[in-house]
């Protein structure tokens, strides 16, 4: 076991480590860094709304049904690229949302349980097609990409060239765009998203339609995750929803320096979890997810520490 | 199970005793289940229902005991609420099934078990931590406990495929599942948790309830609410990890919810949510194997999950007394009584507008009365009669009400009267604002609740807007001996003097 866990883990060797990816090809960690700062963003920017609506899971729910809406997309269009595929995880997302909410709302199991079977229902439907699919040998989808992304892959792209310019690979771009379309959408809307966030019942009373507001959300929440998943993958799309604005959460109380605390800890996790990869030489998403869990924990441990140093020093005095 | 249901007990024990006389019966040389992939469709079926295939008892048997454990413990994870949690520590384990093949660098049954069962175990452990240290809601840290494992899992799993050595393939089956890849040290591990989680519940049914559905009696009781708690998680963990390999991380969390879920929709009990469950979870793990086998080498755990599904579809759908049907046809049946009851009023205050003079109420009248065609009046008063409520004469223009329907009508106004009454007298409401209330009301007062009403307004027989109350008489003796007219008799003789 012991023996193992030392093969488990390379010695840490700071020239390889931290100098070589950027002195080598600094353009492939550029990119990698940069897609995994683009989702970590995205999706902790839409995260601290779920947070503050208490519908973190329903992230969850949706990223898990993106692979039946892959193979439906392949099922209705007959072949597949890149907005097929956009267009059926899409439908997807927004057939989990209604399904959950049907469950809930025409019988008594609770809303927890309900996200629960919306959801695993809607996979196992879209694993099954899968198979059936796959015994015909006319389609494949690699599951294993579709659950952990490959992140890694983002640089060998051929680049989109515009007016001459190499502009960069195509899906950091449009995951560059989600994040502009996101933080456009947030401060344009902010107040309307601050009172349904935190007071329905005001914002009701202000005559501001929440439900309209709650599906606009679930909508982004979907075109998020999409666009995510291709990267990091769908469980660990939900880590990038989650974990940032928790780490943000944990720090303020205020709303904007949450979004802008999410920012920092989106660009930090996945800077030292590309480094973190690197040395370890395991899958990339899955250690910038380790990264951002660890700004969490320290966070967490921090402010553990400095409530009972308080509790501490009130008993002194 | 139950302590109410002894009978029912000794039936599970003993199918759990003829399933694990199977289990050992079985020899061990085996075909596997891909390798009858060139027979026919019918070829299959049969040799399905023959038990022929060692590897097929196999899988039947684990799919089953994996579908009663799940069935058990869900159902309490749904009736605490926690169903997500069963979510959260089926993408925790992760990290421990990496650590727990690292032990040997084989995949070793026991080994991944305890390693999963330590990860599950610490996964429940930070979310109750994360709850009880920090703001966030239950959501965030369940999210951040599912997120957080399953990077590190991803991140050990990927790391493991860099150590020279070692038999790695079949790993990757931890994800999806496949049943057929079973064997005889599984299924006797699936055996041995669920008849853990048999003997745990039956032993400690009461407190297991207590502490589910009123954990801060149960403190008050001294039990330990934690201890039970864990008891419960370390159950969970056990029927998730032994589950992983049939099923797969993302949908054991299915076959731990939607069996519950389903016997939710269908009982109130504890005792019998936990019997369905575990029987809807064993019926989808044996749906589940069978579609694997005749369909050629697919996966198990979707087929599964579907076959649930259906029947949780079902219960929705057609259950006797949550199910949509029902609740549809409660609704139509109601709204068509309450339809009824609104013509009979009509009808009573048409004769009472002519003093009683007559029986007969002219579909016309009543059309005027309700501000409705005479189409519509006529179509009323056919309902009523198709009811038995009232007989038309002179083809369908004027009705008369039959016993029952005068009964029926006296009712409905006195209901009408006395809250009108009760909301002037006693909730001291203004007159002219009583209607709409026992408008609402007058369906659905019960005799009871009318004596108690009478006796608190002292037998009253005048309504706020001074008009006569249908007294009991006028309900018991029908149509037949109606006081003649002028009026009804209300309730005793004469008006008591005004005070």
């Amino acid at each position: 076991m012991i023996a193992h866990l030392r093969a488990l883990f390379p010695p840490f060797d700071w020239h390889r480590v931290i100098v070589e990816p950027w002195s080598a090809d600094p353009a492939i960690s550029l990119w990698i860094v940069l897609m995994g700062f683009f989702v970590a963003a995205a999706c902790g920017l839409v995260g601290n709304y779920l947070l503050l609506r208490r519908m973190a899971l329903v992230g969850d729910a949706i990223s898990h049904s993106i692979l039946p809406g892959l193979v439906l997309a392949f099922l209705i269009f007959r072949h597949t690229n890149i907005w097929t595929a956009f267009a059926g995880a899409l439908g997807a997302g927004f057939a989990t949302v209604l399904l959950i909410e049907f469950i809930h709302k025409q019988s008594r199991v609770k809303a927890d349980a309900a996200i629960c079977i919306a959801f695993t229902v809607l996979f196992a439907a879209g694993v099954v097609l899968m198979s059936l699919l796959e015994t015909k040998g006319s389609f494949h989808i690699d599951a294993e990409c579709v659950l952990y992304g490959e992140i890694a892959f983002v640089p060998l792209e051929p680049p989109v060239v515009w007016g001459g310019i190499g502009l960069g690979p195509p899906s950091v771009l449009r995951m560059g765009g989600m994040l502009v379309l996101v933080l456009v959408l947030i401060t344009a809307f902010y107040k309307e998203l601050l009172v349904t966030s935190f007071d329905p019942g005001l914002s009701r009373s202000l005559g501001m339609n929440t439900g309209l507001w709650h599906y606009g959300l679930m909508g982004v929440l979907a075109l998020v995750v999409v666009s995510a998943f291709e990267a990091v993958g769908a469980i660990l799309a939900v880590a990038m929803l989650i974990v940032p604005a928790m780490f943000a959460a944990q720090l303020s109380n205020r709303l904007p320096v949450r979004l802008g605390l999410t920012i920092i800890h989106a660009a930090v996790s996945s800077l030292l979890g590309y480094h973190l990869s690197v040395w370890l030489q395991c899958s990339t998403a899955g250690a910038m997810v380790v990264a951002g869990a660890g700004l969490f924990t320290a966070a967490w441990v921090a402010g553990l520490w400095h409530t009972a140093a308080l509790r501490l020093r009130s008993r002194n005095s | 199970m139950p302590g109410t249901h002894p009978r029912l007990r000794a039936a599970i024990l003993r199918g759990g005793g003829i399933l694990i006389f199977l289990l050992l019966a079985a020899p061990a040389h085996a075909a596997r289940i891909n390798e009858l992939a060139e027979s026919t469709l019918s070829g299959r079926m049969v040799r399905f229902f023959t038990f022929q295939d060692p590897s097929l008892r196999y899988a039947l048997l684990g799919s089953m005991l994996l579908g009663i454990c799940c069935g058990l413990m869900g159902a309490f994870l749904v009736v605490r609420k926690l169903s997500l949690l069963g979510d959260a520590l089926s993408h925790a384990v992760l990290p421990g099934v990496a650590l727990g093949f690292l032990w040997g660098m084989t995949k070793d049954p026991l080994a991944i078990f305890i390693g999963a069962t330590v990860a599950g175990l610490l996964g429940a452990g930070t979310v109750q931590l994360l709850r009880h240290t920090t703001r966030h809601k239950e959501d965030a840290s369940i999210g951040f406990v599912l997120a957080s494992f399953f990077g590190v899992g991803v991140c050990l799993m990927t790391m493991i495929q860099n150590v020279p050595g070692g038999n790695k393939s079949g790993l990757d089956k931890f994800m999806f599942g496949q049943a057929a890849a079973l064997g005889r040290g599984d299924v006797l591990l699936l055996a041995v948790v669920a008849l853990l989680a048999l003997g745990a519940v039956t032993v400690f049914y009461k407190e297991y309830t207590i502490t589910s559905f009123d954990p801060g009696f149960a403190r008050s009781m001294g039990l330990p609410v934690q201890v039970f708690h864990y008891s419960l998680m370390l159950l969970l963990a056990f029927a998730i990890v032994s589950a992983l390999q049939a099923v797969g991380v993302v949908l054991v969390t299915a076959m731990l919810v939607i069996p519950a879920a389903t016997a939710f929709l269908l009982t109130d009990r504890l005792g019998w949510l936990l019997v369905l469950s575990a029987v809807f979870g064993m019926c989808a793990g044996a749906i589940g194997a069978f579609f694997s086998f005749v369909g050629r080498n697919l996966p198990t755990g979707p087929f599964m999950v579907l076959a649930a599904a259906a029947v949780f579809t079902a219960a929705i759908l057609f259950g006797p007394r949550h199910g949509i049907v029902a609740r549809w046809w409660r609704h139509v049946s109601r709204s068509a009584r309450i339809r009824r009851e609104n013509t009979l009023k009509s009808v009573y205050h048409v004769l009472e507008d002519e003093g009683f003079r007559s029986e007969q109420v002219d579909a016309r009248e009543l059309a005027e009365r309700r501000r409705e065609t005479i189409e519509e009046a006529q179509a009323q008063l056919n309902t009523l009669r198709r009811h038995g409520l009232a007989t038309l004469s002179g083809d369908g223009i004027s009705a008369s009400l039959t016993p029952e329907g005068w009964q029926r009508a006296c009712e409905i106004v006195r209901n009408h009267r006395l809250w009108e009454l009760y909301l002037t007298n006693a909730a001291q409401i203004a007159a002219d604002h009583v209607h709409e209330d026992a408008e609402k009301i007058e369906h659905v007062l019960g005799e009871e609740t009318v004596r108690r009403l009478e006796k608190r307004l002292n037998n009253a027989r005048r309504d706020p807007h001074g008009r006569l109350i249908p007294g009991l008489e006028d309900i018991r003796l029908g149509a037949g001996a109606r006081p003649t007219p002028p009026q009804p008799t209300g309730y005793g003789a004469p008006d008591p003097p005004a005070p």
